[in-house]
């Protein structure tokens, strides 16, 4: 049983049956344009056999809907999915025993269509809507429920429009940005030039003519906001009070190179075994083995990277008596109701979440920390709704980003090209710092804003994840059958910049440096280097991904001045399996011109193929710009990287045809897919790159001055 | 603030605001058109395209002033008798969005370019995308519905 089932255990935390003729479906899940709706819709009716334009998907509310944790880690389809198939199998079963009663029939007499249930031998019928019409259906969830055989699904694995495409096409769909109530007030946060400024001082004189002009400014130590009627005016007012603010720098953000800083500062090491940190000492690396006919070393290193939300995070908060009404795009209204309501001194059940749409988020970004925003100001102007909006800037600037790492390798292969001995210890800093309250009770310190206040919190201090395959070692280890890896992660403090979940945690980074050193081995040793990874698997799925891939990339001759090259992983080595494999070129200015990627899944069970599909190219084009373009940049003064020139990303004219080839399994459970692409992804381009032009990059990004760079050396 | 007169959707409107407010907020804030989003408020990611004369106009930074005398169209206006345009319709078919956010501009940034050649290279369609940024990824489905609407892509295998 997932935790979601064992949390909420009832059919009716699931769905509910209208007496119009509707099913509502509630998951714990939000839909952050994953299509995660239109996958657990279109579970949902195909177990309860009823159109799939009858299902509506609750939105996600704290007190109403199943608590599910957060929406991250690939892990919706295979929790909410699957709990959403049993709790509609077992709402089915529970129907149809009920209309065999009602008909006075055998229930295997029974015909389901459309909520329509009849009798083969009376021809009498009843419905859903009769039978069970806003009643409570008062039963649990049997996990051993039959659901239907993959080879009798009508809606399973077809094609499918995805929910709220004509709403979003026409610009109908209601984002919390577009969010408005009667007398609702507009507000902009005035943020510190970097985290560890704080307010020296407010020329009041300015404050005060904010407020002579029907301005609220909102101030709480070093947490200056600023709302109003208008929001231009209240954009402009922003800029009036961050132009009298007066700060004060402290030491500013740490400048040495953070790639010396990765291996150089005080840091956590921890060996990993099976996927799991061990509170063990590191092992010594110790020399190759004495049979080792070659050893190779390597370092490969990226940067910080943001979520770049296209839209700046928003909420809107309303203070009412002891109640606090917030409507946010955070990914997880539980995890942060507990951590705010911690955080505010307040009761968990005056505090109530509601999910509203936000633009794609791609992880922890600067979601939960404006809905405490907009619960600051909201509480200072009590029984007004308030509708915060960050900036371009503070959306840039203050988001927690993905952590800069190190991974350094070293492998030994035997005579016959076989390896004997494997070493990877990868740094960083954490990427655990979404508001959840436990472990270590520190969830107020993870809301941003908290730590702006006058009684503020401190800094958290992050403690190394411990649990499978996640933070810094999510797959640091290998696929492949390797003799007993030495594997380290190693969480490093003192690092400049804020920074928590983003998109794979550290799975881009250990799938890039892994199948990158992969490359250089099989080269090493003369051997194809798809021919190299399927002898060090015994995993034939991920065999057969890697299989298709190749195959598909490497039909027809490469072009000219073109070079391909192909990668593989598991995400988490328990997700989707996905190789990915890319033909590119570079042009004489250095840059890299992607003309192909073909994307090979094995998500188990498919249940809309397209949005699968969409998954991957999405996931492909997100990696790709990583790999080409993004670097956090910053200086002691701050972050430097403050709109889309300073942080550029991959753009309409460098997006290459995408192949998708989805392995189909059906009856096999669900895997994640919407992480399983990004680490082949950065590494299919690293191995086409050298095969085009004969250069190995190690760090990222691969921007043209990195390529000049590399080959002039 | 000012009398201002704007022709948005084939409707005119008069609108009382400080002149110098950028297109876009008077769009969303006084005539309830929340379809154009505010992406960057710099002209650099295209979420706020709205068409002015038949032409695709970032509207987060030039003032409303300067458009008294436009025929100003948003995504929201492309609709017709109620019914999602022929572009409008192949996002749609394409599933040419995830989160979306930036769907409204990419749809407008479409419309202006087919209106102004039905049969767009991949150069054209590069350039008149160039000022439009997409996070999630949608963008091989966006080149699909576009291609959709081409005559060889009418033609061919649809």
């Amino acid at each position: 049983m997932t935790a979601s089932l064992t949390k909420q255990p009832n059919v009716d935390q699931w769905l509910s049956i209208g007496a119009d003729g509707r099913v509502t479906i509630r998951s714990g899940k939000v839909d952050i344009g994953q299509r995660i709706s239109t996958a657990m819709a279109v579970i949902a009716a195909e177990e309860l056999d009823v159109a799939l334009d009858r299902i509506d998907f609750a939105p996600v509310e704290t007190g109403v809907s199943p608590d599910e944790g957060v929406t991250s880690g690939s892990n919706s389809m295979q929790d909410s999915g699957q709990a959403v198939r049993l709790a509609t199998a077992t709402a089915r079963r529970h129907l149809v025993e009920k209309a065999a009663a009602a008909l006075e029939v055998d229930p295997s007499t029974l015909e389901l269509a459309d909520g329509l249930i009849r009798s083969r031998d009376t021809n009498r019928s009843v419905t859903y809507w009769d039978l069970q019409g806003d009643q409570p259906f008062d039963i649990a969830i049997d996990p051993e429920v039959s659901v239907k055989a993959p080879e009798t699904y009508q809606l399973v694995g077809g094609q499918t429009t995805a929910r709220g495409m004509t709403e979003l096409a026409t610009g109908k769909t209601e984002f919390v940005h577009d969010m408005t109530v009667p007398g609702m007030l507009h507000a902009r946060v005035v943020r510190p030039p970097h985290y560890h400024a704080r307010l020296k001082e407010l020329d009041e004189s300015v404050a005060q003519r904010l407020e002579q002009s029907g301005f609220r400014v909102v101030r709480d130590g070093s947490f200056l906001a600023v709302a109003g009627a208008d929001e231009y005016a209240v954009i402009k007012a922003a800029e009036r009070l961050a132009a009298a603010a007066n700060w004060n720098m402290g030491k500013g953000l740490p400048t040495r190179d953070i790639y010396e800083s990765l291996t150089a500062n005080e840091r956590v090491s921890l060996p990993v075994a099976d996927g799991i940190p061990r509170k063990e000492p590191v092992p010594p690396l110790g020399d190759p083995p004495t049979d080792a006919a070659l050893t190779l070393s390597a370092r490969y290193e990226k940067p910080y990277h943001m979520h770049g939300s296209l839209g700046p995070s928003a909420a809107m908060a309303k203070s009412e008596g002891e109640k606090l009404h917030i409507w946010t795009h955070s990914q997880g209204v539980y995890v942060l109701r507990e951590s705010l309501a911690d955080g505010l001194g307040m009761d968990e059940e005056d505090l109530h979440i509601i999910h509203a749409p936000g633009a794609g988020c791609y992880g922890h970004n600067g979601a939960d920390d404006v809905a405490v925003d907009a619960a600051l100001v909201a509480k200072a102007i009590p029984g007004t709704p308030v509708l915060l909006k960050w900036s371009r800037e503070d959306e840039h600037a203050w988001e927690p980003y993905g952590t800069c790492m190190a991974m350094e390798l070293r492998a030994s292969l035997d005579a016959d090209g076989s390896v004997i001995a494997w070493s990877q210890e990868s740094f960083g800093d954490t990427y655990m710092m979404r508001p959840r309250s436990s472990p270590d009770g520190d969830g107020p310190r993870r809301l941003l804003p908290l730590r702006y206040r006058a009684e503020g919190v401190d800094d958290p201090v992050p403690q190394p994840a411990m649990r499978y395959h996640v933070g810094i070692h999510r797959n640091l280890d290998p696929l492949y059958i390797f003799p007993e890896p030495r594997l380290v992660k190693n969480l490093v403090r003192g690092l400049p910049l804020r920074t928590s979940a983003l998109r794979t945690l550290g799975g881009f980074a250990n799938v890039f440096a892994i199948e990158c050193f992969l490359e250089e081995l099989a080269e090493a040793a003369g051997i194809d280097s798809v021919e190299f990874r399927i002898r060090h698997l015994d995993d034939e799925r991920a065999r057969d991904v890697v299989k298709a891939a190749a195959e598909a990339l490497y039909a027809g001759d490469t072009p000219p001045n073109r070079g391909r090259g192909i990668a593989l992983s598991q995400y988490t080595n328990s997700k989707a399996y996905a190789a990915v494999g890319v033909e590119l070129e570079v042009g004489d200015d250095a840059n890299i011109k992607l003309h192909r990627a073909v994307v090979a899944v094995d998500a188990g069970q498919v249940v809309d193929p397209d949005g699968l599909a969409m998954q991957c190219e999405g996931g492909f084009i997100q990696a790709a710009s990583w790999t080409l373009h993004e670097a956090v940049t910053f200086d002691r003064d701050g972050v430097t990287s403050r709109d889309w020139d300073s942080y550029p990303i991959l753009r309409f004219g460098n997006i290459p045809e995408i192949e998708t080839i989805l392995m189909d399994r059906p009856g096999n459970p669900f895997l994640g897919a919407g992480e399983a692409i990004a680490g082949p992804a950065g590494a299919a381009i690293a191995s086409a790159l050298h095969n085009a032009t004969g250069l190995r990059l190690r760090r990222l990004p691969f921007t043209p001055d990195a390529i000049r760079a590399a080959a002039m050396e | 603030m000012a009398k201002i007169t704007l022709r948005v959707n084939g409707e005119p409107h008069e609108i009382d605001t400080d002149p110098s407010t950028p297109l876009l907020f008077v769009l969303r804030n006084q005539l309830g058109l929340t379809g154009a989003k505010l992406g960057c408020g710099l002209e650099q990611c295209g979420a706020c395209a709205v068409l002015v004369d038949g032409v695709s106009v970032l509207s987060c930074v030039r003032a409303v002033s300067e458009f008294e005398d436009n025929d100003i169209r948003t995504v929201e206006g492309l609709m017709e008798n109620g019914q999602p345009s022929a572009v409008q319709k192949a996002f749609i078919d394409e599933g040419a969005a995830q989160c979306g956010y930036c769907t409204a501009g990419l749809v407008v940034a479409t419309t202006a370019l087919l209106s102004q050649d039905p049969n767009p290279d991949s150069t054209a369609n590069d350039s008149a995308l160039s000022d439009h940024l997409c996070r999630c990824g949608s963008h091989t489905r966006v080149l699909k519905a576009i291609k959709s609407l081409t005559v060889e892509g009418a033609s061919g295998d649809r």
